[in-house]
């Protein structure tokens, strides 16, 4: 077995965790925002979040270099503004509008920011990894020092996409790393009816590929995990995979109402495993401290609904510009 | 003017390519050291190395999806779909990925990437290894789709089509590659869209693709005996479809016949079939005859073959229906 600790011990300050905190809860706020305009009838189409999940997006994204590049996927809000897309751009996006970052053109499952390296947000699961191997593959053959990486879930692994990139990537020692958030739930069916083993992390060390298993509601953790695989991939030792373990503690869309799931389970995974509560608790943030910081983000959200709701409409004919360059 | 069979023109737009380009590189199932099923890609192993002409595990999705996130990152990768029965197994890839990147980002990506592959009936590989499913890839938006039929408009095809921002599907007939012609020495690129018109007639026009563009030149020679003066118009690159040429030679001819290979219903030539009827209406003397091959799998035996795929018999039988003789 090739699968190394997780180091525990942290090197960042109290300030980079406190940036880190806020940037989650900035995450969390524009989600349950999202939500709340969705249920209001202002968003068309419709709407994946990611609550429970902020520390592996903000972990995994700090982590990054300038020039390293992602792969997201239907679950993207979180990923997006941690690579950097502003909280105006995305939301734009979600209302259609030509300032998102799609342009009007993707909406929630198809956000890019290619300028900030977001190869796209995709809404065939495991649709984009084989786009990250390639993209690792590009790097490699430039003589880059730039990473790319793939975000994508436990019910993910399931797919033919999954086990061809990952072949290939480590066959080609090319430097990608591949985040699993194995957030134990494919839609509504759950990891022990998808998937015949538990270590989801074997699936990689069956292609020889270095894996590491992660808490995925410690953002430090997360953080310290990705940078070493970063560093692994960029300095040519080849692909990394990490096994996040992570919890969803929303539906799978918004407006699920989760059958498949009990009202206990539920409550109890969103008492003990929200990683705002573990950041929290390990700065130990007053709750003025804890207020402050919010009311910042909740203004930095609720501006965004209104950049958004100011945007400009596309005109129908838009839809027949960008098919061809 | 050397002499280039259409195997070695294909070789030698990707040569080329390759020796002005470090951005074009070649992947694919056993192109390196065997050169191709089709030995299109031999010898280039030894001259680019296995970097660039890159032997892939037989994994058409990673394949495919390999070359588009590349050429989302500015290379010009050419990958090889051994077969293009196997496009099935690439298909999400090129349709929801590479056709829709640069849409769905609102303009913000460029996919330039090309799918070579090839196909064709005429020496039994049965029902998995032969299917002409150029039809498809021409109803997804965001794609380009080009069928070259001779030497020289596949190295010049080839050549605007890696160098194209776009992805392109690339489809090559199996039993072309022996054809020979001679060629310039300077590749002249072929822009993408342009039809060409093989043979002026005025009495019918065969608007045929791949393989039976031969079959119709053999079947215009053959009409010519019999008074019937046929044009021959090979669309080339079939999305995007050059109409004017295809429009502009109906209503010189007042006739048309749509041919190829695949499986006349759905095929392309249904498509050629509504453009001209709806565009050269008032012209038609005669309804627009379809050839292609009978609605049922490639069958194994040869005889059964024979008799499924479409052949200048068939061509030469539409083009005298629609002048009136012998009609059927």
């Amino acid at each position: 077995m090739r699968v190394a600790k997780v180091e525990q011990k942290g090197t960042l300050s109290d300030a980079d965790l406190r940036d880190f905190f806020r940037e989650m809860l900035l995450i969390r706020r524009f989600e349950e925002k999202v939500e709340e305009r969705f249920r209001a009838g202002e968003l068309p189409g419709f709407l994946h979040v990611a609550i429970g999940q902020e520390a592996v997006a903000v972990g995994v994204c700090r982590a990054l270099e300038e020039g390293d590049v992602i792969a997201s996927t239907h679950r993207a809000h979180g990923h997006t503004l941690a690579k950097g897309t502003t909280p105006n751009e995305l939301m734009a996006e979600l209302y259609g509008k030509l300032e998102g970052c799609s342009h009007g053109y993707g909406g929630s499952m198809h956000l890019y920011d290619v300028e900030r390296g977001n190869m796209g947000a995709n809404a065939v699961v495991g649709g984009g990894l084989p786009a990250t191997t390639g993209a690792a593959l590009a790097f490699k053959f430039r003589g880059e020092p730039r990473v790319a990486v793939a975000f994508f879930g436990d019910g993910a692994t399931n797919i033919g996409t999954f086990h061809e990139s990952l072949n290939l990537a480590q066959l080609w020692q090319v430097p990608a790393v591949f985040v699993c958030e194995n957030n134990h739930w494919a839609e509504s069916t759950p990891g022990w009816q998808h998937m015949p083993i538990e270590d989801i992390s074997q699936r990689a060390v069956a292609y020889g590929m270095k894996a590491v298993k992660v808490d995925g509601q410690d953002v430090e953790a997360v953080y310290k995990a990705s940078r070493k695989a970063l560093e692994h991939a960029r300095s040519g030792k080849g692909p990394v995979f990490l096994a996040v373990e992570t919890y969803r503690l929303v539906g799978h869309y918004i407006g699920d109402p989760q059958v498949y799931r009990s009202k206990e389970e539920l409550q109890e995974t969103r008492e003990t495993q929200d990683p705002l509560d573990h950041l929290r608790a390990k700065l130990e943030l007053s709750d003025d401290e804890v207020e402050e910081i919010d009311r910042e983000v909740q203004e930095i959200v609720d501006a965004s609904v209104e950049f958004a709701k100011n945007g400009t409409e596309p005109k129908p004919e838009d839809a027949l510009k960008n098919i061809y360059a | 003017m050397p002499e280039l069979s259409y195997r070695e023109a294909v070789r030698d737009a990707l040569s080329r390519a390759m020796r002005e380009d470090d951005d074009v590189f070649i992947m694919g199932e056993d192109i390196a050291e065997m050169g191709g099923s089709m030995g299109v890609t031999q010898g280039m192993l030894d001259e680019f190395g296995p970097e660039r002409v890159r032997n892939t595990p037989i994994s058409e999705m990673a394949l495919a999806g390999t070359a588009i996130g590349a050429a989302m990152q500015g290379m010009r990768p050419v990958a090889e779909i051994m077969y293009e029965d196997f496009l099935t197994l690439a298909t999400e890839q090129i349709v929801n990925q590479a056709a829709k990147h640069r849409y769905m980002s609102g303009g913000q990506l460029s996919v330039p990437v090309t799918f070579r592959t090839q196909g064709g009936a005429g020496w039994s590989p049965g029902a998995q290894h032969a299917q002409q499913l150029e039809a498809w890839f021409v109803h997804i938006p965001g794609l380009k789709v080009v069928f070259a039929s001779t030497p020289s408009d596949v190295r010049g095809l080839l050549w605007s089509s890696i160098y194209d921002d776009n992805p392109v599907v690339f489809f090559e007939h199996r039993t072309l590659y022996g054809l020979k012609e001679d060629v310039p020495d300077e590749l002249e690129p072929i822009p993408l869209g342009q039809a060409r018109v093989h043979r002026e007639g005025d009495d019918v026009t065969v608007i045929a693709t791949g393989r039976l563009v031969h079959e119709a030149l053999s079947a215009a020679q053959e009409a010519e005996g019999e008074g019937i003066s046929v044009e021959v118009v090979d669309p080339r690159t079939l999305q995007p479809l050059d109409e004017e040429t295809l429009v502009d030679s109906v209503k010189k001819t007042s006739r048309c016949v749509v041919a190829h290979e695949a499986v006349t219903r759905m095929g392309f030539g249904a498509e050629v079939a509504s453009v001209i009827q709806y565009s050269a209406f008032d012209w038609l003397d005669a309804p627009i005859e379809r050839v292609g091959a009978k609605f049922a799998p490639l069958p194994f035996a040869p005889v059964m073959e024979e008799f499924v795929v479409p052949h200048a018999n068939d061509v030469l039988a539409a083009i005298r229906r629609t002048v009136g003789r012998n009609g059927n």
